[in-house]
């Protein structure tokens, strides 16, 4: 079934936050969004109906931001501040022989957390406090799927760089998680 | 050879985005067979990525 052209304008404003999560900046992410919208409507009958617009749209999003990604690489390659490619800080959370300072804790049924839309209100909170690089490494890697080698290649990093920033997202994403919706302790929400 | 947490940690996450090598693969099933901390870590990590493509699929306004 050929997608419904007026249905593309109800994903704009979804497509718009995960461009700015990697983006982070709004003409920029307006920018993707309004040619992602643009491609679907030019590419409408190529739309399978397998998956979901929203999966399709979301792919058309990836090419875009890629595209925009190896733009700006050209004119300025980015720029990766000490602090975010080093796991110095890291360091804090473990004791000199290797062991947690403050071991994970269990967490309570996220299953159903999945279910939950205020969950992810807080999992966006995480993800917009995150360094601009470890956010943006981290969505293209787990909020669009793409692989690490691509995401290197888009970005001229280094594989290593890369795989420090999603080490990076993933400690502190579940350090944020685990205070901010599953409870320091098992306190009721 | 033993991993500490710090290390296993470390192997976990890059296990998410390449394939380990049997050497690493093996020495982080055996840290994660006597480690319940660096259990839960790891389902949390998972748990991050099903959160992540779950939350590239809905609508925010819902």
């Amino acid at each position: 079934m050929p997608i419904d052209i007026s249905e593309l304008e109800t994903h704009r404003r979804a497509l718009f936050k995960f461009a700015m999560l990697q983006l982070r900046d709004e003409t920029h992410a307006e920018d993707v969004v309004q040619e992602t919208l643009v491609a679907a409507i030019q590419g409408a009958e190529r739309f399978a109906g397998g998956s979901s617009a929203r999966t399709w749209l979301v792919g058309i999003l990836k090419h875009k931001i890629s595209d925009h990604f190896r733009k700006a690489s050209r004119e300025q390659p980015m720029s990766l501040s000490g602090d975010e490619s080093s796991l110095e800080d890291f360091d804090v959370l473990f004791k000199d022989d290797g062991h947690f300072v403050d071991e994970p804790r269990v967490w309570s049924d996220p299953e159903d957390a999945l279910t939950q839309s205020k969950f992810f209100e807080v999992l966006e909170r995480c993800l917009e406090m995150l360094p601009k690089n470890t956010a943006r490494v981290f969505t293209m890697r787990e909020v669009m799927g793409i692989d690490t080698d691509e995401i290197c290649k888009e970005l001229s990093i280094t594989a290593t760089n890369c795989w420090v920033l999603l080490y990076r997202a993933r400690m502190n994403l579940r350090s944020c998680l685990q205070q901010r919706w599953f409870g320091p302790a098992a306190t009721p929400r | 050879m033993n991993l500490t947490c710090k290390e296993a940690s470390r192997l976990m996450s890059s296990g998410l985005d390449k394939e380990l090598s049997p050497a690493e693969r093996t020495s982080l099933r055996l840290h994660l067979a006597i480690c319940e901390a660096c259990k839960r870590l790891e389902e949390q990590f998972r748990f991050l990525r099903r959160a992540s493509s779950a939350y590239s699929g809905r609508d925010p306004d819902r």
